[in-house]
């Protein structure tokens, strides 16, 4: 142990002592003899203090050994779930465009579970380096294969080799991730010896640059040792690396195109009442004045029915903000059901003097049915006394006992008006006529103004449709 | 006071935003999709910081980081997308992160459909995930609570650095209702005593939820569970309705207590004294206040679109045998006449 606090002592960017490991050797690292977690750890810390962004820094910890990286490296920590790490790196630094986020993953976490955290997150180019430690194994789990693991290679999983009929070949995540356009540096790098090691020492440093300058998602694959769970000495090590992962994973600089990108900078968050009342809309002539107790007032049940596109539910709104300008509490609840998705909708609207329990109508007072579909549906749901409103589309229907039902030209008037898709506005006319539901005329248009068109043009318009729709009511006999 | 008409999912952004909620990570997933198109509406023309991840787990640990450096941060999804996030519920509340996640129930198990339901009440109540950790659970039951409890978990969430769900249902994400808009903006500030923000105040800190010790998770359990105990002490909520001289009272929450205060005025037509106890925290459950009408020998009748998961709770509060059932699956809602129907029996 003594030669690895050798090599992770002494450095700015790393602690003096490491409490947070605690035990007796406060120097020492928890990892390995001749793994390669410390010198990668290292290659960080120097160049975190080099470029001097130590304090900016915030390094998220992996699933796996590395788990414990804020025991060694001094600066902010987030550990991370499996695979998880990248969606969080991109919650930090989308949160914080301050923060130099750098992402330490193993092979099995950023390959494996977290291959599309990985994919997504360099594909939108998100402003974090992502230091990956590939040594073909799952190192802390006990050693199984791993995504990378080479072709032939025998771990805990794999005992016979792994066979690709089988498991597949191994990833090769720098050449994927080569394939997208966001990403702005993507290299491959080994720790396998010195010379080796200062070569990854520079694409470490790069990686930092790109961050520090704010131009986005730099990819630093590391070939590193794992002589625990694959079970070679140092010198087997050092060979294995060279000779063979160098073979299926070449090294290279797969990219670099920080001189062409330009930083990117996420805007300042406004807190301000002004700006959200503006952005919502608060304004003297969106509010109202609110609903006001009138047990006099008594609780009604609408029911709007058609075919989707007929503007059953935008009736029920235009209904509901009616209400709701007269001071009456109003709900208004579009139903589900199979057939939400095309074929019929629709809408329960609920007006009342109190307070209102249940928004949804199950008998109604009044029906309003567009087609026949619907009549035949919730006519026989109608409450004792209620009304029908439907268009004179919908043919002969032998109306249940005790309801009245009042058949509108709604289609035909709409269509004469060259406005065929306007059926809506002249069943309100109707239900404004012959409703009884106790609201003024004038909020009827006043509604209108608010949900279908602010264009004054089209406000007359509608005005028309209303009143031909309450004339057409009138009119109409009781069926 | 003045008011607009707004729909449920709009009033949580809404709620969020006045709370000085800062970043939106979201997946579309019906009926809770809404949130997500109001929060790319609306974030940006304030700065504040939206993005559609690629799943729902993406979603929730791109949570995870914004609130580990210190920000208010929204997640939204419905069943099966909280199925999905549930691994990393559990690292928030095991790395004590505060956040709001809100929950537009719909109809399962499994794909299910796209109606209510409010079969999430064990998922979320319950903690979900796995290890020892409770959210925070508050249930509205309007489109003016939809907003304002989802500002009051923000509240809930930072006191007590844990997360904080708002369970709504289909129903209340789409329903369309006046709203009283908020009459403050929170202007939050960063907690730097435990916060990692990326800056010299905040080097120190660590993020974690992994305590190799046995011992020192113990302890870590035990604190959270100190922590949990003070959130029953003093964040329990309900409201009563009629339930003063009630022989029958009827226990809801969410769309289903709506319906239920519809049945209890019926039932006082009827000469019935029946009342409605509605929990506005499900954790921590309100206990202390079932057992008022316990004590009283009530009969209580669990109304939930559910197969009794509440029902449990209430037993366990009150130690009541009787206590009854009404619910209905699959999207359906409960209807009033079926409510009358188990309240005239039981009068």
């Amino acid at each position: 142990m003594a030669g690895t606090t050798r090599v992770l002592g002494g450095h700015p960017g790393l602690y003096g002592e490491y409490s947070r490991k605690g035990g007796i050797a406060i120097t020492a690292t928890h990892y390995c003899a001749g793994c390669g977690h410390g010198i990668l750890h290292k290659l960080i810390a120097e160049a975190m203090v080099a470029l001097g962004v130590q304090d900016r820094c915030i390094l998220l910890s992996p699933v796996g050994c590395a788990v414990f990286a804020y025991y060694y490296v001094d600066c902010g920590h987030v550990q991370a779930a499996h695979g998880r790490a990248q969606a969080v790196a991109t919650g930090i630094s989308r949160a914080e465009d301050g923060a130099i986020v750098l992402s330490y993953q193993g092979d099995g976490d950023l390959a494996s579970i977290g291959l599309n955290e990985t994919i997504q997150a360099a594909n939108r180019g998100e402003k974090i380096a992502v230091f990956f430690v590939n040594n073909t194994v799952y190192g802390m789990t006990g050693g199984q294969m791993a995504p990378t693991t080479l072709i032939g290679e025998a771990t805990i999983t794999s005992p016979g080799g792994r066979d690709p009929v089988q498991s597949g070949f191994p990833i090769h995540m720098c050449e994927l991730l080569d394939t997208l356009r966001a990403p702005v540096y993507i290299e491959r790098v080994s720790l396998s010896d010195v010379p080796h090691i200062h070569r990854a020492r520079h694409a470490v440093r790069r990686a930092l640059e790109i961050q520090r300058d704010g131009k986005g998602y730099a990819f630093v694959e590391v070939l590193s040792p794992c002589p625990t769970a694959l079970r070679m000495d140092a010198l087997a090590m050092e060979q294995f690396i060279n000779e063979k992962m160098e073979k299926e994973f070449p090294l290279k600089l797969f990219r670099d195109r920080s001189k062409d990108t330009e930083p990117i900078h996420r805007p300042r968050s406004d807190y301000s009442k002004d700006t959200l009342d503006r952005i919502f809309g608060c304004t003297e002539e969106t509010l109202r004045a609110e609903a006001f107790e009138d047990t006099a007032f008594e609780t009604k049940g609408i029911k709007i029915a058609g075919f989707g596109g007929q503007g059953v539910l935008s009736m029920g709104l235009a209904l509901a903000q009616c209400a709701y300008d007269s001071r009456r509490y109003v709900s208004w609840y579009p139903d589900y059901g199979p057939e939400q998705r095309g074929g019929t909708s629709n809408c329960s609207v609920v007006i009342s003097g109190s307070p209102i329990g249940s928004p949804v109508v199950d008998h109604p007072d009044v029906l309003v049915a567009f087609n026949r579909p619907s009549l035949v549906k919730f006519a026989p749901t109608v409450a004792k006394g209620g009304l029908i409103i439907c268009d004179s589309l919908v043919g002969d229907y032998a109306v249940p006992e005790g309801i009245r039902a009042i058949a509108v030209p709604a289609t035909e008037i709409a269509t004469e008006m060259g406005v065929p898709q306007a059926i809506n506005v002249v069943m309100l006319g109707a239900l404004m006529e012959v409703g009884g539901l106790g609201l003024p005329g004038e909020a009827y248009s006043g509604a209108l103004f608010e949900v279908f068109a602010r264009r004054p043009e089209l406000l007359s318009l509608n005005r028309k449709l209303l009143e031909k729709g309450a004339k057409a009511a009138r009119e109409s006999r009781t069926t | 006071m003045v008011s607009r008409l707004v729909a449920g999912n709009s009033a949580v952004i809404i709620g969020a935003m006045y709370a000085g909620c800062d970043c939106f990570f979201g997946y579309p997933i019906t009926p809770a999709s809404e949130i997500l198109h109001e929060a790319s509406q609306y974030f940006p023309l304030a700065g504040r910081k939206f993005l559609q991840a690629e799943s729902e787990e993406a979603a929730i640990n791109m949570v995870y980081g914004a609130a580990s450096s210190g920000h208010r941060v929204l997640a939204a999804s419905s069943g099966p997308g909280i199925s999905l996030k549930q691994e990393g519920i559990s690292y928030l509340a095991g790395a004590e992160l505060p956040c709001v996640i809100v929950d537009v129930c719909r109809a399962g198990p499994g794909l299910g459909n796209i109606g209510p339901e409010q079969s999430d009440y064990n998922q979320i109540v319950k903690g979900g995930g796995h290890g020892n950790y409770n959210t925070i659970v508050l249930a509205p039951n309007s489109v003016q609570e939809m907003c304002d409890l989802t500002r009051k978990a923000f509240d809930l969430a930072f006191a007590y650095r844990n997360p904080a769900v708002v369970l709504a249902d289909g129903v209340l994400g789409h329903i369309v209702e006046p709203l009283r808009f908020p009459a403050q903006a929170v202007e939050p500030k960063i907690d730097t005593t435990w916060a990692v923000s990326g800056n010299r105040e905040t080097k120190g800190n660590v993020i974690t939820s992994i305590y190799l010790n046995f011992d020192e998770l113990e302890r870590h359990n035990v604190r959270l569970q100190r922590k949990y105990a003070r959130i029953r002490e003093n964040e329990t909520a309900y409201e009563e309705y009629k339930t003063d001289d009630a022989r029958i009272v009827l226990v809801s929450y969410g769309i289903s207590s709506r319906i239920a205060r519809s049945a209890v005025d019926q039932a006082r037509r009827e000469g019935i004294k029946a009342g409605l106890f509605r929990p506005i925290t499900l954790f921590p459950f309100p206990e202390k206040g079932l057992m008022l009408p316990a004590a009283r020998n009530c009969t209580f009748i669990s109304v939930e679109m559910s197969n009794g998961q509440m029902q449990d709770d209430i037993r366990l509060a009150t130690g009541c045998g009787r206590v009854e059932l009404v619910n209905r699956y699959g999207g359906n809602l409960i209807r009033v006449e079926d409510l009358m129907e188990k309240i005239r029996e039981i009068a």
